[in-house]
């Protein structure tokens, strides 16, 4: 911190001479600029994250007590709450769910996507234009003016209270994203390779798995890590269409389970939360590049 | 999405090759066929589902009738109603407006020469990687009356006295309930904006500078209108996804304290799920689709104006 003190006083002298390109700032003023700010966004932006971790480690006569113990490391860490989240709630078979929903729902959306796309992209059908905006404009349709009418159709329907509910109305919004996202992809594939393999007395079907699929493999990851983030973290539908703890997702289950009457078990909450987090961030720190390039892939078009 | 398909119409000139293609029609309609199906059911008839159930009496259980505009003329003289539209376009307005320039101030600082820049970019993304909601437990936590984190920094550098009451107090359950969804949101638009900033060449910079521009003036007239097109889409998915957001509330406030955090997506959850009243939620769920429009058909008119400055196509 000092350094920042230090600088602050030349800082602002600084701004005169600065007509030149950023690398040739001077270090003071790129403190002032560049480094504090970064500093306070970091801070501010990773602070929940530390302080959930820290809460789901101290014991419960530590977490309110500031002024005994610091408030902002476990004196005495514990893995109490972690233990009784495992062993003594539903939390693990809401862990299970979440997977196999995000898994079931991501397939199911990747599969119809890829023909999708393919199908709007290259073959080019009268009316392929519009379709591509249809889709994009599906991808603008919010969960939250659909949940009462798909609740009375999954009622309808007799998939009411079960998982099915959910691994087939997530393709709702994953279906537009991932074939959005794989029609942008496509279109950077050389037309002249199906070209070649047209000639060559391909079919559509082999042209699709043996030239485009193989080729758009980092598009497919995109498209199939985003789409999983986007189920395992979705809330609404999970909690309209949920009513039974044993099929609840890790998000409804930790808020409607886990907070009981006015005695709310903060150590439990938070490391619920945690761990909920931890697959969707294991994932993301894995492919990284591949989800910045989803998320900007999908609003660059 | 409109230039998208002007370049198609450059880029391909293989249209010589249809002949190739037989029946291209048929082929194109069983590759969307999957697509098609699932959207249909669950998205095209749940939407024309809704507006109809809006205009019924259908209640969890029972089957409605046809009641005609009664849940519209309802909701016209609900005062709750009408909180929740002005609390949604506040907390939408607000929310927007600080987590664009929060986000482009964060996109222009990691444009700079960083040490472990990557790293940065990777770990401030993580708020909006990490579920909603469970964040949204972090904060409730964070928030809490009696020992919140914050309150608690707040006395011990003997700003204020007594803890903060985030989430009991009326105006301070707004400014907290928009603090959280600026901080989920600012990572989105700071690193799809910084996507946008790192494909403006350095050399307008450089030119701009040897003709003497200050750094605002580089900004103004040449970062921000090469930005402007992103910015718009960018600004409309955030505007949309605000506007309809439902968990940060549900989990921080339920809409309270005294409704004045409920948005139309928690009044419409509430009136029809444990309210039984699905005809009336799917009413307010219906009274959101002019905003959503007139915001879309606002950045996509924006997005055109700018192009035609650009000389774009148009």
């Amino acid at each position: 911190m000092d350094v920042v003190t230090n600088a602050v006083p030349r800082g602002t002298a600084a701004p005169d001479e600065s007509v030149g390109m950023s690398y040739l700032d001077r270090l003071p003023r790129r403190v002032v600029v560049v480094y504090l700010p970064l500093a306070v966004f970091t801070f501010v932006l990773l602070f929940p994250f530390y302080w959930m971790t820290v809460t789901a480690l101290k014991p419960n006569h530590e977490m309110t007590d500031f002024n005994n113990y610091s408030p902002f490391w476990p004196s005495s860490p514990t893995l109490q709450h972690i233990y009784y989240l495992l062993f003594e709630t539903s939390y693990p078979g809401w862990l299970w769910n979440t997977m196999l929903v995000a898994l079931g729902s991501t397939i199911l959306s990747l599969a119809a996507s890829v023909f999708a796309a393919y199908a709007i992209e290259r073959v080019r059908f009268a009316g392929s234009r519009w379709t591509g905006l249809a889709i994009f404009l599906a991808y603008l349709v919010p969960p939250s003016i659909l949940f009462i009418p798909l609740a009375v159709m999954t009622f309808k329907f007799g998939i009411y209270d079960s998982k099915l509910a959910l691994i087939f109305t997530y393709p709702t919004f994953l279906i537009p994203f991932c074939t959005w996202l794989l029609m942008g992809y496509f279109r950077s594939i050389p037309y002249e390779l199906e070209e070649c393999a047209l000639v060559d007395g391909a079919s559509r079907w082999q042209i699709l798995t043996k030239i485009m699929l193989p080729l758009s493999v980092p598009g497919l990851i995109s498209a199939g890590i985003f789409a999983f983030t986007l189920s395992w973290n979705e809330f609404i539908y999970a909690l309209t269409f949920i009513q039974s703890s044993e099929n609840k997702t890790v998000p409804v289950g930790v808020l409607t389970e886990l907070v009981r009457g006015d005695v709310y078990e903060w150590g439990a909450l938070m490391a619920g939360a945690l761990l909920g987090s931890l697959p969707v961030v294991l994932l993301y720190s894995f492919f990284v590049d591949y989800y910045v390039a989803s998320m900007t892939g999908a609003v660059k078009e | 999405m409109a230039d998208a398909a002007v370049q198609d119409r450059i880029l391909l000139p293989s249209e010589p090759k249809a002949s190739l293609l037989k029946s291209r029609g048929m082929v194109g309609f069983l590759f969307m066929l999957p697509a098609l199906a699932f959207l249909l059911i669950f998205l095209t008839y749940p939407l024309g589902l809704g507006v109809w159930l809006g205009f019924t009496d259908t209640r969890i259980g029972r089957d409605g009738i046809w009641i005609g505009l009664e849940n519209y003329q309802l909701l016209w003289e609900d005062s709750l109603f009408w909180l929740s539209v002005f609390n949604t376009l506040l907390y939408t307005i607000t929310a927007s407006i600080l987590k664009f320039a929060l986000g482009l101030w964060l996109a222009l600082i990691l444009n700079e020469h960083l040490p472990f820049k990557s790293f940065f970019r990777a770990v401030l993304l993580l708020p909006w990687v990490v579920p909603t909601v469970l964040s949204a437990i972090a904060f409730w936590w964070i928030y809490d009356s009696q020992f919140s984190v914050i309150s608690w920094g707040l006395i011990e550098l003997g700003i204020i006295d007594t803890p903060i009451n985030f989430l009991g107090d009326m105006e301070n359950a707004r400014a907290s309930v928009i603090a959280a969804n600026v901080w989920r949101g600012i990572p989105f638009v700071a690193i799809t904006l910084l996507a946008g900033l790192q494909t403006i060449s350095p050399s307008l910079h450089e030119a701009a500078t040897l003709d003497g521009a200050t750094g605002w003036q580089r900004f103004r007239h040449i970062t921000l209108p090469m930005l402007s097109p992103l910015i718009a889409v960018v600004m409309t998915f955030s505007v949309l996804f605000t506007f309809t957001d439902f968990q940060l509330i549900y989990v921080l406030t339920r809409g309270g304290p005294l409704n004045a955090t409920h948005l139309m997506a928690t009044l419409s959850f509430q009136r029809a799920i444990p309210g039984g009243q699905l005809g009336e939620g799917a009413a307010i769920a219906v009274a959101m689709i002019p905003f959503l429009l007139a915001a879309i058909l606002f950045s996509y008119f924006g997005l055109q104006r700018r192009k035609w400055q650009q000389g774009g196509a148009d």
